[in-house]
């Protein structure tokens, strides 16, 4: 494991005394952490920690006060929009299962798919053979191939959950950002969860955010807690859970 | 032949004086001599008539000329008597004043044509001065003002002697200047004493006065009133700036006694009310349905009427509100644009069948006593019904903070606004405050609909006019939010004012709603903005 | 690269509609003009004007379910652009009149002579030119659907906040539109056409005409909107409409998206505008009224939002009910029933009755013909990858 290098250049994802408050709620505070190019990172802690607003911050959904974004050691995501930043390469799973409902499962993926995005492409777009090989594996990858006719709506939470993973394996980012991936998930889901995404972090970077411990201890990877909007601890999962903070504000005794 | 300019009136008179100067060496004799140029039934007589009989000072001037005026004057060309019929039908003769029992068979109205009528008009002007009726003596000081007629000095100088009541002598005084401005023998101290006294005035009349003096006066005497004008200018354009001020106040009060019911539906709830002009419109027929009922049973309650309107209204449009919410909007929560078209039809629904019911034309409402009139301040207008309806929207909007801030219902509504499912499970019965805030926001309505039916018409189609603007409050303003609307409102009325006069009343309305579209582009919540992730929940 | 946007278009019901009005296109002018005169086979010529306006009304339904129904655009204030594209062809009816109309004016039109005016205003200049007009009633829609949709969807105006501003944008253009100095006939608008391209606008011939190209500009709406849905880009439309901040997380320009299809609609909406004023021969600001364009959008409400057929049908069902029913001893209540109906149909049927009818349908057809027929179906369905991948 790559330990604390801080060099922003070899950075995949820098964050440096970033600064959010909405109203006088300080949600994110002077919160800083790196993500290195092939890293995969657990963040934890309780709820209200800013887990979710430093995703936001990093998809470009909110602006931060305050501080330093970059991706890829050069980009400066504090000046881009959702759109630009995922066409850079930072895909979103959120934390609610979020699908197009009312298309069917192969086209979801089909939209995940990082080709022409703009307006002309989409309306003369005729399909090609390797785009729907490349459907065809990420539905073998999240076990719906047998589902693709089927509208994402009417999908189990588990398989809409997967889905979601599947739209970012066909969006192919650089990073992905996974907000509780194993949420409502049975034991069995969970596990082959913590396969899958181990098995995308071969060649991808991703950032899971997660509360269920026994799935982040599967994933192996070093943990992140957060608390009232900046790191308390990080580590390896033993060394953060034997955190005398960490056990306070969120584990518990 | 004398120059006769039709367009002013000063002229014209003028053109009288000189006509009752040439006439006068000829028949230089009693007051009776005079009124019988009445018989004469010839234009230029009668003209000449009304000149003598004006400036001779005898009693019966006034009821000859006045009589004039309304055909009530009649002449016996044979006998050159002339008689006035009285309002009360008894018959006079004109000269004297004596009774008569009964006009002479062949005794025919004085006829008039336009110029006479004016000449009339500015005699009497001139005969009021001295009536025993102090709201005729100030319009007539005030006709002078604009007439500033020289021969009616003297009779101005004794009424201004005469008058003790202290706003009439202003006006008098006000009049003489006027006078002596014009007059071309008086003295330059004089004028120039007569201009600081107009300067003083400092109102439109006074500044037409001073710009119509024209070059030819004396150069110290023009040299003051161009200064008075431009004084004038500055004192009425500040005057004008708070009367768009006081407009714009108004205008906000009413949009915000519209919108306020709306900004809790749409605030608290989510929920566009399109049926909430509507809302308004019930009220207002409330209004009307009180005002009937008392105007028929209990007359001397008309002045209370609005007072029991109010809570009427309130639990009419209120009730209707639960109803509409429990049987339509409750099932249509998370679906906004569907609950939009829901209660579109709902609007149409109700505007017929108030139209059914009442009619599809205005309904009479009327101002109770306390409500109609106005009063001067400065130099604006300030109507009562105005007045009233700005306080009372101030009332209701505090009522309405206080309910919030320190009620149950408020403590609920306020939780469920920022976090519905974290209410629902702290026990609140988020149904039942859904059902009252819409009641509320709908009450609301209706008893901004009781103050609207004093300055709008009521008709069904009344709500329709608000909706839009309301709704431009309450986006403006930023939504879940009370202050807001309230900025909203008041920033929109004083801006629709303030523009109006420069773009016109439809431009500036046009313009306001561009801005608006252009201000949610930079600020898409509004300007009192909630943030957070719970924005988009 | 057309062919393949056009096969994916048509699958069976869209050839049906196609046909239909096709075939209504075609045969009540016939019937107009060739029965005789009094013949139960003949359609009356007021019927067919009445029948156009319907048709036109079809279109403006298209317009607004292409962005209501597939992109979730709310637009309350879709009758401006039918208003401004049918000022821009009332322009140019008034500017053939010619030296006929009342004062004889051979330049101005009457109300402009009316109102004392010297000459012509810059912006009724080429109006004269049918072929100026029939751009302008493309451009004038368009460019002021781009310019608004350009501000509010950049800056991220959704849900009933854009509902609400396309609705005082419609509403200020009627006050503007209502005013004689705007120079577009103030209260009265645009009236007394004499003839169009030529031809009388009374006559037979022409009503027929004008009915022939309102069915076949319904025709050609219709298959560009399915041309839209049934490409990847409807696809990206629905997955707006359903999540819009996931398609942006995917890296698609939302408000490019909604800009495209928002203009599209507009200058939709315009042609149709442009078709209805010679068939009704009047244009005024009436048209602009906020009421008009909701009503609009009850109609494809009541045909089935996300569905084109239902849209078409909506506004040609809601519009013969509200003919019906105003000319009748029922006329007092017909906006009792409006009311219902918007009432009614959010809450109780809310696909619609081509939605409803659909949902219904298929199950039963899909159950009916299980096996070899059923791939049949579901491929004709999925005109996304399976479609493509057959193609090649």
């Amino acid at each position: 494991m790559n330990v604390m290098d801080t060099r922003a250049t070899s950075a995949m994802l820098y964050l440096d005394g970033v600064h959010v408050s909405f109203d006088g709620f300080h949600a994110i505070n002077n919160l800083s952490l790196t993500l290195e190019p092939g890293e995969m990172r657990a963040i934890i802690g309780p709820n209200g920690a800013g887990k979710t607003t430093m995703m936001d911050i990093i998809t470009g959904k909110t602006k931060p006060d305050e501080g330093t974004v970059l991706f890829d050691g050069t980009v400066d995501l504090t000046r881009l929009d959702e759109t630009r930043i995922a066409e850079l390469g930072i895909g979103r799973k959120f934390q609610k299962p979020t699908v197009f409902e009312s298309q069917t499962v192969q086209d979801n993926l089909l939209l995940a798919l990082n080709v022409d995005h703009s307006v002309r492409g989409t309306l003369f777009w005729r399909g090609s053979k390797a785009e729907s090989e490349r459907i065809d594996k990420v539905l073998e990858t999240i076990r719906l191939t047998d589902a693709r006719n089927r509208l994402a709506g009417s999908l189990s939470h588990g398989q809409k959950q997967w889905l979601e993973i599947g739209m970012l394996l066909a969006q192919d980012p650089k990073v992905l950002l996974v907000d509780e991936p194993v949420a409502g998930m049975t034991d069995v889901e969970t596990h082959l969860t913590a396969e899958l995404l181990k098995q995308i972090n071969k060649n991808h970077t991703i950032m899971v955010v997660e509360h269920d411990m026994t799935f982040v201890r599967e994933l192996g990877v070093k943990v992140t807690c957060l608390h009232e909007g900046s790191v308390l601890a990080e580590g390896s999962i033993d060394q953060v859970s034997a955190n005398e903070r960490v056990v306070e504000v969120y584990l518990g005794r | 032949m004398f120059g006769f300019c039709f367009g002013r009136a000063h002229a014209l008179f003028l053109s009288i004086l000189l006509l009752s100067c040439f006439a006068l060496p000829a028949l230089a004799g009693p007051f009776e001599d005079s009124v019988a140029k009445f018989a004469n039934d010839e234009f230029s007589d009668t003209e000449a008539a009304v000149g003598e009989v004006a400036s001779s000072g005898n009693p019966q001037a006034f009821p000859i000329i006045s009589s004039l005026k309304d055909g009530r004057l009649s002449a016996d060309p044979d006998s050159k008597k002339v008689f006035i019929t009285q309002a009360d039908g008894k018959i006079v003769d004109a000269a004297s004043g004596a009774a008569v029992d009964k006009l002479p068979d062949n005794a025919a109205a004085v006829r008039l044509n336009n110029r006479l009528r004016r000449s009339v008009e500015a005699a009497l002007g001139g005969l009021t001065l001295l009536s025993p009726d102090p709201a005729r003596r100030l319009a007539a000081a005030q006709s002078v003002f604009k007439s500033h007629e020289e021969n009616l000095l003297p009779t101005v100088d004794s009424a201004l002697a005469k008058e003790s009541v202290k706003s009439i002598k202003q006006a008098f005084t006000e009049a003489r200047a006027a006078i002596i401005l014009f007059k071309s023998d008086a003295s330059e101290s004089d004028k120039l004493d007569a201009i600081s006294v107009v300067k003083a005035r400092g109102d439109q009349e006074a500044l037409a006065l001073l710009t119509s003096l024209g070059g030819d006066a004396p150069p110290l005497v023009a040299k003051a009133a161009t200064s008075a004008v431009a004084a004038i200018q500055s004192n009425l354009a500040m005057w004008s700036m708070v009367q768009n001020a006081w407009y714009g106040l108004s205008l906000g009060s009413v949009l915000l006694l519209a919108a306020i019911g709306l900004a809790i539906t749409f605030g608290v709830m989510g929920v566009i009310n399109m049926a909430h002009g509507e809302m308004v419109m019930l009220g207002a027929y409330t209004t009307f349905v009180v005002q009937e009922v008392i105007r028929t049973r209990y007359p001397a309650l008309f002045d209370y009427s609005l007072l029991i309107a109010v809570p009427l209204a309130f639990l009419v449009a209120g009730a209707i509100g639960v109803l509409i919410e429990r049987s339509i909007i409750r099932f249509l929560y998370g679906r906004p644009l569907e609950t939009l078209l829901a209660t579109w039809g709902l609007s149409l629904v109700l505007q017929q069948a108030v139209r059914t019911a009442f009619g599809p034309t205005n309904r009479e409402v009327g101002n109770p006593s306390w409500m109609s009139g106005a009063f001067e301040l400065g130099q604006i207008t300030i109507t009562y019904n105005r007045l009233w309806i700005l306080c009372f929207t101030l009332a209701v909007f505090a009522i309405l903070l206080a309910m919030l801030r320190y009620t149950a219902l408020g403590l609920e509504m306020r939780a469920v606004t920022q976090n519905r499912r974290m209410a629902a499970s702290m026990g609140i019965a988020t149904s039942r405050v859904d059902a009252l805030t819409f009641g509320l926001g709908s009450g609301i309505a209706g008893i901004a609909g009781v103050a609207l039916s004093q300055i709008d018409n009521v008709s069904p189609n009344l709500g329709q006019s608000y909706i839009i603007d309301s709704f431009m409050v309450v986006v403006f303003g930023g939504v879940g939010n009370l202050w807001g609307t309230l900025v909203g409102a008041f920033t929109l009325g004083i801006a629709n004012k303030f523009l109006e006069p420069v773009a016109g009343a439809v431009l500036g309305k046009i313009a306001i709603l561009v801005l608006i579209i252009l201000f949610i582009q930079k600020r898409p919540r509004g300007l009192f903005a909630l943030k957070g992730r719970a924005v988009e929940a | 690269m057309t062919p393949h946007i056009l096969t994916r278009s048509l699958d069976r019901a869209a050839t049906s509609f196609i046909l239909i009005v096709a075939g209504v296109g075609v045969l009540i002018p016939l019937s107009n003009l060739l029965m005789p005169q009094g013949s139960i086979f003949q359609v009356p010529t007021y019927l067919v004007a009445l029948w156009g306006k319907y048709l036109c009304y079809a279109i403006l339904a298209l317009s607004i379910d292409l962005i209501w129904g597939y992109c979730g655009i709310l637009s309350l204030g879709h009758g401006a652009f039918f208003a401004l594209g049918g000022y821009a062809m009332g322009m140019y009816l008034m500017r053939q009149i010619g030296s006929r109309g009342v004062y004889g004016n051979p330049v101005l039109p009457d109300f402009m002579v009316f109102l004392n005016w010297d000459k012509l205003p810059w912006y009724w200049y080429g109006f004269d030119k049918f072929a100026f007009a029939a751009l302008m009633v493309l451009l004038v829609p368009g460019l002021l659907a781009f310019c608004f949709g350009w501000l509010a969807f950049r800056s991220r105006v959704t849900g009933v906040y854009l509902s609400i501003i396309t609705q005082a944008m419609t509403y200020a253009l009627l006050l503007g539109f209502f005013r004689n100095d705007f120079g577009f006939g103030g209260n009265n608008g645009l009236t007394d056409f004499k003839d169009i391209l030529g031809f009388n606008v009374q006559a037979d011939g022409t009503r027929c005409a004008l009915f022939f190209l309102s069915c076949l500009a319904l025709m050609i709406a219709f298959l560009i909107c399915r041309a839209v849905v049934t490409s990847k880009l409807g696809k990206v439309l629905i997955a707006v409409r359903d999540a819009e901040s996931r398609t942006r997380f995917l890296g698609y320009r939302v408000e490019s998206y909604k800009l495209f299809v928002f203009t599209l609609s507009a200058c939709m909406a315009g042609v149709a505008g442009a078709l209805y004023v010679p068939q009704v021969g009047i244009i005024n600001p009436s048209e602009f009224a906020p009421g008009n364009s909701i009503e609009a959008v009850i109609w494809v409400a009541v045909g089935g939002r996300g569905t084109l057929v239902g849209a078409a049908l909506g506004a040609v069902v809601v519009n013969y009910a509200k003919t019906f029913f105003t000319s009748g001893p029922l006329a007092p209540y017909w906006l009792f029933m409006l009311g219902a109906l918007f009432i009614l149909v959010t809450l109780l049927l809310p696909k619609g009755i081509v939605g409803t009818f659909n949902a219904w349908w298929e199950p039963w057809r899909t159950g009916r013909s299980t096996g070899l027929a059923a791939d049949e179906e579901s491929a004709a369905r999925e005109d996304g990858i399976g479609a493509a991948n057959a193609a090649e």
